[in-house]
């Protein structure tokens, strides 16, 4: 028979961790701490040495990803993690970039870079975490919040349209597009993993609770609440159009999560050298 | 390298050349591997220059969709511990302050060319100004010490460039060259010296393998920490946030005062081995001329016509306008009547002049768009005699 | 919960199901409870005791100490890297 749980003082993964840093700043129940747990799982099982890892982050609680993981880490300017990201991996093309930021970061502030280096197909790995309200700064509305939603400076609800990041990447040629929640983490995992193999732009959206910050005034509830939301209203569908990919957190349309897109390009460089 | 070589980076030789190709080719002879840059008048030809001769030296050029994205672009290739610059002007610049302010917080080594046009705003963008040069020390926001250069001829914008990089590997930051339009447009004779003959100042690298020690800790007296390089395993982690000598971010008032005050003394304590000027008939002048870049050619000339006439005046040009040789004014005003200031702005060095010293300072000033004429600079020589 | 099939494989009893072994860094945890929460096999419940940021924390459920199949779940989708399992039975 099994004993009881054990009480240890250290974690597997630990030395893939800057842990004499934990515990992290993220608030219970954020989507964060899963996201980085997958990630760095994926990172170990990538058959990449350590060394020739590099994450660039912008601004935000996603932000702070790469102080907590211990490799080569960049924790740069609000929506410029995708350039700074470029310099490093055109300058050094042995270097697995990854780019760990959140909506807001990516999408608004960082918007142009994220067009462009999806047009050049930079052979960048991106992980946006989307948890649909800028959190660290207290829960403004972003780029992702869903229409109608309550946010800090959106008080009666956000009268704007939220993006459809999946449909935006994949229409910007990203090669590989998908789409998880910090609940999947196998697929999550095994999403990782592919980008790290895949050269080009690689774009992985993982939809995260922030109970503080989007959940309380939207009466989703703590990040438990809202991990089981995803459970209930998630489905998956790798060949979903799209289109329909919207996400509105009113209604009982479902989310939709998969690997959408996995195509080849030629990458940033490949023209040239030819 | 990042791709194989085909031609030489020195052009050793004697060129007929335009100053912006000058400092292109100033960067190529430093050992620039990367630019990121964004079209704009008067620095493009940096940019074409370079499109064309990055790839044949092994490097790699990229435009990048705007200057926010060029700034980041190179601070992040600097990581890799390649050279790397861009080229701009006034706009440009200003997009620029931000993240030059990353590259000061997070001491990244890159050179950033500012051919300064006519502003503020889209102004005169096809000529001349000067009047960035405030902006180059107080542009981004928080106390920084810069360090820019004044080249005033096409071998200027070659020489000085060379010495912009090696300023920046051996003080860890960004640093400016501060073209005008006037000499970035101007073709001239430029000489280039052997390979050999090039200076070349690199990086302090890391005393201890990775995992033996702390990079911010291993702090010399010239209070630059040496710079590993991402891939080679030292872990490192880079943040613009206030950080302590683990490279970790800290809410902490002591430690933000010890960092900031660092970042300045790196500069300003070593400010004697960066500072550079030209002292041209000054040693039994009574009125000296103060001046830099294109104003300095007008400048030499109203200098030369007025010795003819008789006149004790000369000429005290800034090859480094940061750090500003506030000592070394204030030194020569002791025996000087008056201060004359050429400069083509409303008076960015007057005011530092005005600082250093008690004698009469007189502007010889203008908004923008044409360089200054001897004459103007004679007239208001005669006027401090 | 755990439905009862009527219909079993025929070598059931040849199967060799895991086992796992629950380790925990009670200190680390912040009470999130997605480990308790997502277990297949409700192997976890809340401790009565806190941590010292006054969280509760996970603990195996008392009779529960062989239900852990190594899925690896809770090691993956806890926020704080306090909570992992091992393989107990070696296979041969």
């Amino acid at each position: 028979m099994a004993p009881a749980g054990n009480v240890v003082q250290v974690h597997p993964v630990d030395h893939l961790l800057r842990y004499d840093r934990l515990p992290h700043i993220w608030c219970p129940g954020c989507g964060l701490g899963p996201t980085m747990n997958c990630f760095v799982q994926a990172m170990a099982d990538s058959g990449i040495p350590l060394e020739k890892h590099v994450i660039v982050s912008g601004i935000g609680c996603t932000g702070r990803v790469p102080g907590y993981v211990n490799i080569d880490s960049f924790h740069t300017t609000h929506g410029r993690a995708i350039p700074f990201a470029t310099g490093i991996k055109l300058a050094n093309p042995e270097l697995q970039v990854t780019v760990f930021s959140g909506d807001g970061d990516l999408f608004s502030i960082g918007g142009n870079h994220i067009l462009h280096a999806a047009r050049r197909n930079i052979d960048l790995n991106i992980i946006c975490v989307n948890n649909f309200n800028y959190g660290m700064t207290g829960g403004q509305c972003g780029p992702t919040t869903p229409k109608g939603a309550k946010t800090s400076t959106t008080p009666k609800g956000n009268p704007e349209d939220a993006l459809n990041l999946v449909r935006l990447m994949a229409s910007l040629g990203a090669v590989y597009v998908a789409r998880w929640s910090a609940l999947h983490v196998r697929q999550l995992e095994k999403s990782m993993s592919r980008a790290f193999q895949k050269k080009g732009l690689t774009f992985i959206e993982v939809l995260a609770p922030c109970p503080i910050g989007f959940g309380r005034p939207n009466d989703l509830g703590e990040g438990l609440d809202e991990m089981h939301l995803y459970q209930e209203e998630c489905i998956v569908d790798d060949n979903a159009d799209l289109q329909d990919c919207s996400i509105d957190l009113r209604s009982h349309k479902p989310l939709v999560l998969g690997n959408f897109v996995d195509i080849e390009r030629a990458t940033y460089g490949e023209w040239d050298e030819a | 390298m990042i791709q194989v070589a085909s031609t030489p980076a020195v052009l050793t030789g004697k060129h007929f050349m335009n100053g912006d190709i000058a400092c292109a080719e100033g960067a190529l002879a430093a050992g620039v591997q990367f630019f990121a840059g964004y079209p704009i008048t008067p620095s493009t030809e940096v940019a074409e220059h370079l499109a064309r001769r990055l790839p044949e030296v092994g490097g790699r050029f990229i435009q990048m969709e705007d200057e926010i994205a060029s700034m980041n672009c190179i601070l992040g290739a600097s990581w890799t511990g390649l050279r790397t610059m861009t080229a701009t002007s006034g706009p440009g610049f200003s997009l620029m302050q931000e993240n030059i302010g990353l590259g000061m917080f997070t001491e990244t080594p890159c050179v950033v060319v500012n051919v300064m046009r006519g502003g503020p705003s889209t102004g005169l963008p096809t000529l001349i100004g000067q009047a960035d040069v405030m902006q180059a020390k107080w542009g981004s926001h928080g106390d920084y010490e810069a360090i820019a250069y004044a080249p005033s001829t096409p071998q200027e914008m070659f020489d000085l460039t060379i010495k912009a990089f090696n300023m920046a590997d051996v003080y860890r930051q960004p640093v400016f060259v501060l073209g005008d339009e006037a000499v970035g447009h101007l073709t001239e004779r430029v000489i280039i010296p052997e390979a050999s003959a090039i200076p070349y100042m690199p990086r302090k690298k890391p005393p201890f393998a990775p995992g033996e020690g702390r990079i911010y800790e291993a702090v010399d007296d010239d209070l630059v920490p040496p710079m590993p390089l991402v891939g080679e395993g030292y872990r490192i982690h880079v943040t613009g946030l206030t950080h302590d000598v683990r490279g970790y971010p800290v809410t902490s008032a002591e430690v933000h005062d010890v960092l900031v005050r660092r970042l300045n003394d790196k500069i300003r304590l070593n400010a004697d081995k960066i500072m550079e000027w030209e002292s041209y008939l000054l040693d039994d002048a009574d009125v000296c001329v103060v001046t830099f870049g294109s104003s300095a050619r007008s400048t030499r000339h109203a200098v030369n016509v007025a010795r003819a006439q008789g006149l004790k005046v000369g000429m005290f040009r800034l090859v480094t306008v940061w750090p500003f040789p506030g000592a070394e004014i204030a030194r020569l005003s002791d025996r000087l009547k008056a201060f004359v200031v050429a400069e083509v702005n409303l008076g960015q060095v007057a005011t530092q002049v005005q600082r250093f010293t008690s004698r009469p300072v007189i502007g010889v000033h203008h908004g923008g768009g044409e360089i200054l004429r001897p004459e103007t600079i004679m007239a208001a020589i005669e006027e401090a005699t | 919960m755990v439905a009862v099939s009527t219909r079993q494989p025929l070598d059931l009893d040849r199967q060799l199901v895991p086992l796992g072994q629950v380790y925990t860094i009670p200190e680390r945890c912040k009470g999130c409870k997605f480990c308790i929460e997502f277990c297949p096999r409700d192997v976890l419940e809340e401790s009565i005791a806190i941590n010292a940021k006054g969280y509760h924390y996970p603990v195996v459920v008392r009779g529960k100490e062989d239900a852990c199949v190594n899925c690896g779940f809770c090691r993956l989708v806890c926020p704080e890297f306090s909570i992992y399992t091992e393989d107990l039975r070696v296979v041969p």
